[in-house]
């Protein structure tokens, strides 16, 4: 199905199924440890042997040597992979470093081994005895060193419209400062984890992974093998946040030591393993100069932003979101990248825009503070309804001013004491602890991808959906079981979903909150196909028949679905194809954060006291599984602006808290009470569902809202995150 | 993990006795003997199973303290009444330390004998002291944020990890002891962590084979007992500083510090400055100070937190 003109009035506008806060299908699979993760497929091949693997112990070089001696003579050692014995192994589009590294290093923990043995813990023992001797080669560690050195990636070119740096010059009122990011770890519950098994010269790889079909071909890439060869299957994942959106180690090295010890092999990247070898979101220095007159109008906005990388890597996109988030006559915006020799930088829930926006919403906020002009108002009066560097697109739907009066009008913004500027920083106080509050928005683009699924209608009037979609932890199960009960007009429990596996209609996927509408927008696709097949077998007419309650109906005459199917059943495979809406519109979400912070006013502890979010993310299929998604990601949200880095060890070249003890998320003592409150919206310039993401939006600006809280709260201005209390400790008052 | 030997002691003389061999450890709770031998950061040849010696009562001492045996899981230590009726310090402290899961199989000996959560100690390519004599300290000049900031060496600058113990510090608590020949003896609290000096390898003043049987505290001091442990998030951190603090109405008192050294930190003649107030006793507490660029802002975190704490007290 094509989609280029908006959509007009379809079966999914009933609303019977579909915007109603049903609970998750999968959620008793899930609670009875039922589901099973990728590396708990215990019965689907016999003869599973174990895998652990060895990682890199310096960061640059090469390896010298391997002495395999001590680690083959441990008890049960079947086989053991290094990149010597391997074959030629090809390199997926997806990862930048080698996936099974030697005798060249490119960072530190790059996979350098697999041992294989009868059981986890000798192949542990054995991994731990395998003796490499490894020649340093020096390494660039420092993105503050490196910054000179980098370049505009061709990926990510400059933008300019009008004469930035004359308006800027020129604005009578400016601000210019610099805001850092830190390198992030995803920390998803589920590590990465495979099991392989060949059959022939065939592959089954049992995986954790968020894109089936980047990763089906990644792997025939890798191994020289045609995708046809491969199967993947993933059917429940334990989150992922864009760290399993491509191979990593574990699944290369599955197949690998499965080839090597002629039997199925798991493989689980070890906690303290995984925050090294696997990626994360890169480290930024960001400038921003915003120029503006004193009545408020902003008419110059500057954004750059520099990362690291390893050669042949890519930037984190930190200024995508400057290009549209406010208007201004003035614009630049740049990314520069430096090579770095960590390990390799990728996506991290809502790229690009999480640490944009965590610099370019204190900007704001401190430009308000300029101008003496409320944060909240000083953002309307920047509002553009028009895609900012060409005034004729416009945004298919943008409702940030209403998140950010109705998210002001519930939090109760106009008792904050703050409307005058910095002088009335650190005013309210409850007994040790300094209250404030901040604001910011949130913006994340909407992207649209191809999408298919296949329906099956049989004879006892059961709906089964395939589709090579993956749930992630977000909903996927229970919004497309919605999509195809509303369509064919069934109730939930006649809806199968089978999600997770290459054999399916390839699917959106999971990333850049693009899986709900699209996956959906494509499973409507195959349902408007299937309720063709089954107007014509009954010789109704397509467009007047009404698919409601099992049945399908023409007039008087009523057919159940059952019946209609046959014994044969009735298939249907259809995709989301997209026309050019996109570049017509642009197709944006928008949200406002509202933070409530305390700091104690002796240590400099921040708790969040009180977080709001209001979205605007068009149609929301599922509003339990929504807000599900927007309170965990206000939840990374807290972690990015209080604690969350990866600490650079810039001598040695490496994360140094890489486990869980040492990068610290939020527990649950760190989350108060959240509310997400989503505007009613419907945009049909984004699909047939009319919905768009809101997975990711959820956290942009939240890091920012807190930051502005802080400020608020103490007077201390911290543009280096996180946010920890060591920074504020200058500021806090005399005790 | 290597391989190992294993056995259930049936007497804590017994258990010494065996411990004397050469790579033996003793395991009661395991909470953090068992992850660093999977690490292989710890690779005993042979574990003493000590669960079973009946070492897990908590019994009033005829001189009117507490005699809490060395297997007292931390929930029972921090849930019983005497405790916290006397010694609220210490169940506090308890409380601030790991989760609930951990609390109920972590023993009161084993949380004395934790090693340091230094990130290079924990990470086998790296050089350290304490784990490998004599090969470097890779957090001197690395990522220090957490360490200690007094009583550090050109070796090792790693913190003790435990609440509880800042707690038995300020309490005058007593170790109590049977070593390899069966004599027992007592070891007051203050003597029983090292610095780490040339041996940062070397913890504390155990002789090999001697197990700990029971934790003593004096008669109960009376006073307000307060906690805080200073942390990025709210729970199941490790302390950035931590201040263990008793105040007498007259402002006198105890105070111990977690987070700032390679044992709990308690210098008797800064608590004399107490009725002064915070910064006459931190000029003492941590006269002598070496942090790292990185771990300097505990300084002023150790003054401003006990400032707190002495506020909290008063009020």
């Amino acid at each position: 199905m094509r989609f280029d003109t908006p959509a007009t009035t379809n079966p999914i506008d009933q609303l019977k199924v579909v915007g109603k806060p049903t609970d998750r299908i999968d959620g008793p699979l899930k609670t009875t440890g039922t589901a099973p993760y990728a590396y708990e497929w215990h019965d689907v091949v016999p003869n599973q042997a174990y895998g652990y693997v060895v990682g890199s112990a310096i960061a640059k070089g090469r390896i010298a040597s391997i002495d395999l001696t001590d680690a083959k003579a441990v008890p049960g050692v079947l086989a053991i992979v290094t990149a010597e014995n391997a074959g030629k192994l090809g390199k997926g589009d997806w990862n930048t470093a080698k996936l099974l590294g030697g005798p060249d290093i490119q960072h530190y923990h790059q996979a350098v081994a697999l041992v294989v043995a009868e059981t986890f813990e000798q192949a542990r023992a054995a991994a731990q005895s395998l003796r490499v001797d490894y020649i340093r080669a020096h390494g660039a560690f420092d993105l503050a060193s490196a910054k000179d050195s980098a370049v505009v990636p061709e990926a990510t070119p400059a933008t300019a419209v009008g004469d930035f740096a004359g308006a800027f010059a020129s604005a009578p009122v400016q601000l210019d400062a610099t805001y850092t990011t830190p390198d992030q770890g995803h920390a998803m519950m589920e590590p990465h984890a495979s099991i392989a098994a060949w059959d022939g010269d065939k592959l089954t790889l049992w995986t954790s992974n968020q894109m089936i079909a980047w990763s089906t071909g990644d792997m025939a890439k890798t191994l020289g093998i045609p995708k046809e060869n491969i199967r993947l299957i993933s059917p429940f994942i334990g989150g992922g946040f864009g760290g399993k959106l491509f191979v990593r180690s574990d699944a290369v090295l599955a197949a690998l030591g499965a080839r090597a010890a002629r039997r199925p092999v798991k493989v689980a990247l070890a906690r303290p393993f995984m925050f090294n070898n696997t990626t994360h979101r890169p480290a930024t220095i960001q400038r921003i100069r915003i120029g503006a007159t004193p009545d408020g109008k902003i008419t110059a906005i500057g954004h750059e932003s520099w990362s690291g990388d390893l050669p042949g890597g890519g930037p984190e996109n930190a200024v995508q979101q400057t290009s549209l988030l406010y208007a201004g006559a003035n614009r630049m915006t740049a990314t520069r990248l430096a090579v770095l020799d960590l390990p390799e930088g990728n996506a991290m829930r809502a790229p690009g825009e999480a640490p944009g926006l965590m610099a370019l919403e204190i900007a704001m906020d401190e430009m308000a503070e300029k101008l003496d002009i409320d944060p909240i108002e000083f953002r309307i009066l920047n509002d553009t309804q028009v895609d900012p560097s060409n005034p004729g697109r416009r945004f298919s739907q943008r409702q940030l001013v209403e998140c950010l009066r109705i998210g002001a009008e519930r939090f109760g913004w106009k008792t904050r004491d703050v409307q005058t500027g910095g002088t009335k920083t650190g005013r309210i106080r409850e007994g040790r602890w300094l209250i404030g509050v901040g604001v910011a928005a949130g913006f994340r683009n909407n992207l649209l991808t191809r999408s298919a699924a296949r329906v099956r209608l049989d004879r006892p009037g059961i709906v089964t959906v395939e589709t090579d979609m993956t749930d992630i932890g977000t909903g996927s199960y229970t919004i497309i079981a919605q999509t195809a009960a509303e369509m064919m007009g069934v109730p939930l429990d006649k809806v199968v979903v089978r999600l997770g596996d290459s054999s399916f209609p390839v699917s959106a996927g999971s990333g850049g909150q693009w899986g709900a509408n699209n996956s959906t927008s494509g499973v409507y696709a195959a349902c408007v196909k299937l309720r063709e097949a089954v107007t014509q077998k009954l010789g109704f007419n397509t467009a007047e028949a009404v698919f409601e309650d099992g049945n399908v109906r023409l007039g008087n005459r009523s057919i159940s679905l059952a019946e209609a199917a046959g014994e044969a059943g009735l298939v249907a495979e259809d995709a989301i194809e997209y026309g050019d809406l996109a570049k017509q519109y642009q197709q944006s979400t928008f949200a406002a954060h509202f933070v409530e912070v305390s700091v104690d006013a002796a240590t400099g502890e921040i708790r969040v006291r009180r977080i709001l979010a209001v979205c605007a993310a068009g149609r929301i299929l599922n509003p339990k599984s929504a807000r599900s998604q927007v309170i965990g990601a206000m939840t990374m949200g807290v972690g990015a602006a209080l604690m969350e880095e990866l600490a650079v060890d810039k001598r040695r070249g490496f994360f140094v808290n890489h486990d869980l003890a040492g990068y610290e998320v939020p527990v649950h003592a760190d989350i108060p009470h959240q509310e997400v409150i989503f505007l009613d919206e419907t945009d049909p310039i984004s699909s047939p569902m009319k919905a768009k993401g809101v997975g990711e939006l959820g956290l942009c600006g939240v890091g920012a809202a807190i930051a502005n809280a802080i400020y608020n709260a103490t007077g201390v201005r911290v543009r280096d995150y996180p946010i920890t209390l060591d920074k504020l400790l200058p500021g806090l008052p005399e005790i | 993990m290597r391989s190992f030997t294993y056995e259930r002691a049936s007497s804590p003389a017994e258990a010494a006795a065996a411990a004397r061999a050469e790579g033996a450890k003793f395991i009661a709770g395991g909470t953090n003997l068992l992850d660093l031998m999977k690490l292989e950061i710890e690779t005993p040849t042979h574990l003493i199973d000590v669960n079973g010696l009946a070492l897990d009562k908590i019994e009033t001492t005829t001189e009117g303290g507490l005699r809490i045996g060395a297997l007292v899981r931390n929930t029972d230590l921090a849930a019983d009444e005497r405790v916290r009726r006397d010694y609220g310090l210490l169940s506090r402290a308890l409380l601030a330390g790991a989760s609930g899961q951990l609390r109920n199989k972590a023993t009161t000996a084993g949380n004395l004998l934790q090693r340091t959560r230094c990130p290079y100690f924990y990470d086998t390519n790296q050089p350290c002291n304490k784990r490998q004599p004599g090969s470097g300290c890779a957090a001197i000049g690395g990522f220090s944020r957490q360490h200690a900031v007094i009583g550090a060496s050109e070796g090792c600058i790693a913190t003790h990890p435990s609440d509880m113990a800042v707690a038995m510090r300020a309490l005058d608590a007593t170790v109590e002891t049977v070593r390899p020949d069966g004599t027992a003896r007592s070891i007051p609290i203050a003597e029983f962590h090292r610095l780490p000096g040339d041996t940062p390898h070397v913890e504390n003043v155990l002789v090999p084979g001697e197990l700990i049987t029971a934790v003593t505290l004096p008669r109960p001091v009376g006073g307000t007992h307060i906690y805080h442990k200073v942390r990025d998030r709210a729970s199941y951190a490790f302390a950035l500083v931590s201040v263990g603090a008793i105040v007498q109405r007259d402002g006198t008192g105890h105070i111990a510090l977690g987070g700032v050294a390679h044992k709990p930190w308690r210098v008797e003649a800064a608590e004399i400055e107490m009725p002064r107030g915070a910064r006459a006793v931190t000029v003492h507490l941590l006269a002598d100070a070496r942090p790292t660029n990185e771990n300097a802002f505990k300084l002023p975190l150790v003054e401003r937190t006990l400032a707190a704490v002495l506020a909290e007290a008063r009020s």
